[in-house]
This record gives structure tokens, C-alpha cells and sequence, in this order.
């Protein structure tokens, strides 16, 4: 365990330092990151300028879940990054170089790609918790802390093992997928009410890709919305099943692994 | 001299069919996109009758359109550019016998032919089995949706040559080029009609080229703006066109003189 630790703030200060080269890139990241964020935000509020509620929900309580949304994306974001899994790792043959060390290498890939700019729309996301939860006069209680903690690592673990498992695939294609960029789109399914979409969507977004879990769902218990109680105590859960899965996809693909030489 | 150029379109269309079954999961990805707003619009709209002018059948239409329409005229140009300048590939391509800009222009049509026909059409056709989407029948107005969105092609092409250019002065434009993107998306009218917006937003909106590429075109597609209107949107489109060679020019101008590359 100590040796993990140790391994983490080493990658850290690599990356602080062959980034410190590019000094203004950091911040530029930052800002079109938050850009980006702020489109789904101006999205809701123009929205809400249309409508009282979506779903039942209002605009406080939207604004609420994309704030919640936002602290485990950035989380995840910043310590698992396999957007170029397939083409890094795989073709490149990078992967060959990760299996001979002796740390697990899902782990070291993990920390090749750390991009703590994006930590930077977590702390965002707390702000706008913050700022929303003020205006519905949302008292602050004493199991708030700990609970965002414990659904934000949820959440977190829940985006790994859905991507973990999407990224063993590249194990049994030759080509690359393509079907990252179809998880980051449907993961924008999950920020909104799930309630307003039909009942298959529904389905998947709760059972199959639950990607509801890492928004809606354990928002809603600190908006003491009773109708999704359950489903926010059950996010802890659906993490560890999915992180698992995620883990023995990964191992079980990694085992075919042969390399692709180069 | 023009068969030259011809020939990069026509190389880039075959090109990109080489790798045509990346292009499968992009249709699913639009009709996914197209999915998350037709739902939230469909639950905002609950009984109102109209929303910033859309009826909710036309904003359907609206979102479908805007996103095939997408499907045609994005392209990674800025990438390539930038690319090509700081590997240095763009010294070798500055010598050779032909105008870099105009190339990266046929290309870009090239790929904009194979998105039309690969991406944009089997798209249109999923999204219209999937969504209550409504297509005008008067012929009149998908000769002139074509037109316009040739006009949103050529515009969006442009903002990314122009984007693209800016890595002769950034050593590093990736942030440049998310940004655009992301403003594209907002003020273009893709995520959300530019009616919506509140009125100083709109205000800002109108005066920026990216309404051209989406909103506008779609605006006349769905019915909503008509008759004289037609011929203003496409009187904008041929402004924004325009104009926006201006600046495209002057930076490649002022780049060929200042070309300083970082490797390679």
C-alpha cells in the first residue's frame, strides 16, 4: 500500500515538472475545461428560463445534480484517463514496456495519465453544490460531508469499471473501438432528471451503463428527495460491482494480451 | 492547376472511406446526442404550445437537423494544421508547387463529401426512423437547405483554418482549439437555439459568424423563418464568408513570415 502511495506522488511530481514547461498550457486547459462545463450550465439555465421544472425537478435541484455530477467527473478525469488506451498502449506497444515493471499495470497506466487540471472542475462542482444549496435553503447536516465523500468515490468507481470494461475490449479487436467517445456522450444521459426519459432509457441508464448513479441518483439524497432514497444508498454498491467487473475484464483481457510489436 | 486540387479532394474521399467503420459508431453517437435533447425538450415543453418560437415538433426537427447537419460540415482541419505546423511537415508543404490554405480547403471538402454521404444521410435516416421528426416536402426548401449548409460548411472550415493557423503564434493551440469548440457548439445554435437565449446573450450571438453554420440554416429548414427571411439568412452566410477570409489571409500572411518549428 505505502509503495502505491509513493508511486502516486512520484508520477505527481513528473508530471509537475514536465509540465511546468508549458506553463500557460496548464491554465488554458483549465479554463476551456471549465468552458466546457459552463456550456452545460448555460444550457440548464436558459432551459429554466423556458420552464418552472423538468420532470418535476427545479432549477435549483438540476443545477444541484450538475454540481454533484461535476466532483466525481473531475475526479475520475483526473486519475483515469484511457481515452488512447488502444492506441498508446496497444499499437504503439507501450504496454509491453508497463507489464514488465512489477506494480499492478492498470494501476501505472492509470498514473501515466493523470491530468490534474481537472481537478479544478471538482472543486467547480462543490461551488455550485454550494451556491444552489444556499438558494433552496438546503440545511447543511452533519453526514453531508461524509456521504459526498463516500457517493463521489462511489461514482468514481462506477465510471472505472465502466470504462475499464470498455477498454479491455481493445484486448480482442485489432482496430481501435470507437466506443469510448459513445460512452462519453451517453454519460450526458445521466446529469439530468432520469425521470424524463422513457422507460428503457431508464433501464440502462440504472442497470446496464448506470450512469445515473454518478449524478442524479446520490444527488438526490442530499435534496431529500424521497422518490430516489433508495437508489442513492444503493451508489456505494453499484460501485464495487462495477469497479469488480471492470478489474476482471481487465485481467482476463490483459492475459490474451500477445503484443503488437513495433 | 485546378485538377491539382480536384485531386485532394478525391484523395481525401477515399481516404476517409478506408476507414469508413470508424464512421458507424459516430452515427450512433448523433443519434445518441440527438436523444439526450430530444428528451429534455420534449420534458420542458410538457403542454406549453411554443418556446422561443419553436413548436416542439419543429425543435425535434430542429435538434435532428442541427446534429446531421454537423454530421456534414465539422471536420478536424484545425488539428491537421496545427499539426503539420509543429512537427514541421508544413516547411516541406510551403515549397511545394501549390497554395497550403486551398489545399486544406479541397481536403476539407473531400471529407465533407464522405461525411454527406456516409455519415449525414444513414444518419437522417436512423434519426427520422427514432425521433418525431418532420422533413419540409416543397422541394424548394432542401435545394435551399443544401445551398446553406454548403455556406455553414464553408464558414465552419474557415474558423478552423483560422484556428488551425493560430499554432504558428501558440506554440501549443490545443486549448485554442477546444475553446472553439466549444463556442462553436454554443453560439452556432447547436445545443440550443439561439432564440432561447436570453436577449443580451442573443445580442452577442448575432453578431458572431457562428449562428451562420447552424442556427440560421436550421431556422428555415423547420419552417420557422420564411419567404424574405430566407434570402437575409443566406445574405448573412454570403457576409460571414466574406469576412472571415480576411482575417484568414492576413494570418497566413503574417505566419509564413514568422514559420519557427518545434521539432521534427
Amino acid at each position: 500500500m505505502m509503495y502505491y502511495l509513493g508511486l502516486i506522488s512520484e508520477y505527481l511530481k513528473n508530471y509537475m515538472k514536465s509540465r511546468l514547461t508549458y506553463r500557460a498550457d496548464f491554465w488554458v486547459e483549465v479554463i476551456s475545461d471549465l468552458l466546457f462545463q459552463a456550456t452545460n450550465l448555460i444550457f440548464i439555465l436558459v432551459i429554466f428560463m423556458h420552464t418552472d421544472s423538468l420532470g418535476g425537478w427545479s432549477e435549483n435541484e438540476v443545477v444541484f445534480v450538475y454540481g454533484f455530477f461535476m466532483v466525481p467527473y473531475g475526479l475520475f478525469s483526473c486519475f483515469v484517463n484511457l481515452w488512447n488506451f488502444s492506441e498508446r498502449y496497444i499499437v504503439k506497444g507501450e504496454l509491453d514496456r508497463v507489464m514488465t515493471r512489477p506494480a499492478y499495470n492498470l494501476f501505472q497506466i492509470f498514473l501515466e495519465n493523470v491530468d490534474p487540471p481537472a481537478l479544478v472542475g471538482s472543486v467547480i462542482g462543490l461551488i455550485i453544490m454550494g451556491i444552489s444549496g444556499a438558494q433552496m435553503d438546503l440545511a447543511m447536516e452533519w453526514w453531508f460531508i461524509p456521504a459526498l465523500i463516500i457517493l463521489s468515490l462511489s461514482a468514481v468507481a462506477i465510471y472505472t469499471g465502466i470504462y475499464t470494461i470498455l477498454t479491455s475490449l481493445s484486448f480482442f479487436s485489432d482496430a481501435p473501438t470507437g466506443i469510448i467517445p459513445l460512452m462519453y456522450n451517453i454519460q450526458g444521459y445521466g446529469r439530468y432528471p432520469v425521470t424524463i426519459y422513457n422507460r428503457a432509457i431508464q433501464v440502462v441508464l440504472t442497470w446496464i451503463l448506470p450512469f445515473a448513479f454518478v449524478g442524479v441518483y446520490p444527488a438526490s439524497l442530499f435534496l431529500h428527495r424521497e422518490d430516489m432514497r433508495h437508489m442513492a444508498l444503493l451508489t456505494p454498491v453499484m460501485g464495487i460491482v462495477f469497479l469488480t467487473l471492470g478489474l476482471l475484464a481487465w485481467n482476463w483481457g490483459i492475459r490474451r494480451y500477445r503484443g503488437a510489436g513495433s | 492547376m485546378l485538377s491539382v486540387y480536384t485531386d485532394f479532394i478525391r484523395i481525401r474521399f477515399l481516404t476517409m472511406l478506408a476507414y469508413r467503420v470508424n464512421y458507424y459508431s459516430g452515427i450512433l453517437i448523433y443519434c445518441m446526442n440527438i436523444g439526450v435533447y430530444y428528451f429534455t425538450y420534449k420534458a420542458i415543453y410538457g403542454d406549453a404550445g411554443s418556446i422561443g418560437g419553436f413548436t416542439a415538433a419543429q425543435m425535434t426537427t430542429y435538434v435532428a437537423v442541427s446534429w446531421m447537419a454537423r454530421a456534414f460540415y465539422f471536420n478536424n482541419l484545425d488539428r491537421e494544421i496545427s499539426t503539420d505546423i509543429r512537427d514541421g511537415s508544413i516547411a516541406i508543404q510551403m515549397i511545394r508547387p501549390y497554395n497550403y490554405v486551398l489545399v486544406k480547403f479541397m481536403q476539407g471538402l473531400g471529407e465533407g463529401m464522405f461525411r454527406f454521404l456516409l455519415f449525414m444521410i444513414p444518419g437522417m435516416a436512423i434519426a427520422l426512423l427514432l425521433f418525431p421528426v418532420k422533413l419540409p416536402t416543397d422541394p424548394v426548401a432542401w435545394v435551399g437547405f443544401l445551398v446553406m449548409l454548403f455556406f455553414s460548411f464553408m464558414i465552419n472550415t474557415q474558423i478552423n483554418i483560422i484556428t488551425g493557423l493560430t499554432a504558428f503564434f501558440i506554440e501549443n493551440n490545443e486549448g485554442m482549439m477546444r475553446m472553439k469548440r466549444v463556442v462553436v457548439d454554443l453560439f452556432s445554435g447547436l445545443i440550443l437555439p439561439i432564440s432561447l437565449f436570453p436577449g443580451w446573450l442573443a445580442t452577442i450571438a448575432q453578431w458572431m459568424p457562428f449562428q451562420a453554420i447552424t442556427y440560421l440554416p436550421g431556422s428555415v429548414f423547420t419552417g420557422r423563418v420564411k419567404g424574405v427571411g430566407i434570402w437575409n439568412v443566406l445574405g448573412i452566410q454570403i457576409i460571414w464568408l466574406v469576412v472571415l477570409l480576411v482575417p484568414m489571409i492576413i494570418i497566413w500572411r503574417l505566419a509564413r513570415r514568422r514559420l519557427f518549428v518545434q521539432g521534427g
